[in-house]
């Protein structure tokens, strides 16, 4: 079990050197997946199989599909591979090696072994069920606050997007011909992406397409 | 598997923690910052489940779930921010909002 918890430490910390320096945005994801199932390993190693379970579930499951389908969702294949020049890892790598230096030099001060014991999802849910029920319902005010909040937030850029399509259709519409060029139009049409949020009243159409559109 | 130490097992803990920090401090991507949050959370809930199994207790554990629930919760707003992000600046570059009004 000893051994199976190194392996799965080394496996852990190599895929997620991976993860933060990996330029590819699905290739990072994914090593974090193998991060993830790593440090499940560990949970199990440590006495823990219900909560490696719930790393596999939720974390490796729930929540990094939720990553997948918001980076599917955006298309960044288009800006995705930006390069991290190598100087902005200087501050950074200086600065955590200081404070893990510190945590290691801390946290090797005593070394008391595991208990050993495997505390399984019984002792969990009657803990859980137990003295930590506030805490419980507490969550599920927190899960259902994110749920709405995201919904929000999501749906304005939903309403937004539309709004931007529409306007993009009537000013599309107006660009004038040869004919209307002899006289310069009042108020030129404003490109698609010039001004953001667009303004509310669109461009009137000389044939009225924008009332067909809309 | 008595022979695993806490230090050790808080050690990589804080190893985790680190890179997930280094990553946020130089990365620059939002959704890769996102992701070195979940990394440093996850670390964080190692050191939960380390402590909880040091005494043999089922505390370290729960604690953890409620991580879990507030990295879900985390996650759920800040990919929803990013999609924002994205139609608003037309880019994932956390140096691009750089202004109160976006």
């Amino acid at each position: 079990m000893t051994a199976l918890f190194w392996i799965a430490a080394v496996v852990a910390v190599l895929s997620t050197l991976v993860v933060v320096t990996r330029t590819n945005l699905v290739h990072a994801l994914l090593w974090l997946v193998v991060s993830l199932f790593a440090v499940a390993v560990v949970f199990y190693t440590l006495g823990a199989p219900f909560v490696a379970a719930l790393e596999v579930i939720v974390y490796a499951g729930a929540i990094m599909m939720l990553f997948l389908f918001a980076v599917m969702l955006l298309n960044v294949r288009a800006d995705s591979p930006v390069k991290v020049p190598g100087w902005a890892w200087v501050g950074p790598g200086i600065l955590v090696a200081l404070l893990l230096a510190e945590l290691v030099y801390g946290l090797t001060r005593t070394s008391p072994s595991l208990a050993g014991a495997e505390v399984g999802p019984g002792a969990v849910s009657a803990a859980l069920y137990g003295p930590y029920v506030l805490g419980v319902e507490l969550a599920s005010m927190l899960l259902l606050a994110a749920l709405i909040g995201a919904r929000h937030v999501a749906a304005r850029a939903r309403d937004e997007l539309e709004a931007h399509e529409a306007f993009a259709r009537g000013a599309a519409a107006f660009t004038p011909d040869d004919a209307t060029l002899e006289h310069e139009p009042a108020e030129p049409a404003p490109a698609p992406d010039e001004e953001w949020p667009p303004a509310q009243t669109p461009p009137a159409s000389p044939d009225g397409a924008w009332e067909g559109d809309a | 598997m008595a022979s695993v130490s806490l230090d050790h097992a808080l050690i990589l803990a804080a190893i985790l923690f680190a890179i997930g920090f280094a990553g946020l401090l130089a990365r620059r991507n939002l959704i890769v910052v996102l992701a070195c949050i979940e990394i440093m959370l996850n670390a964080a809930g190692l050191a939960f489940v380390a402590a909880g199994a040091r005494w043999g207790r089922a505390d370290g554990q729960v604690m953890f779930l409620f991580v879990l629930a507030m990295a879900a919760a985390e996650v759920a707003v800040g990919l929803a921010i990013a999609i924002r992000f994205r139609q608003s600046l037309h880019s994932l570059d956390v140096d691009d909002a750089d202004e109160m009004k976006g």
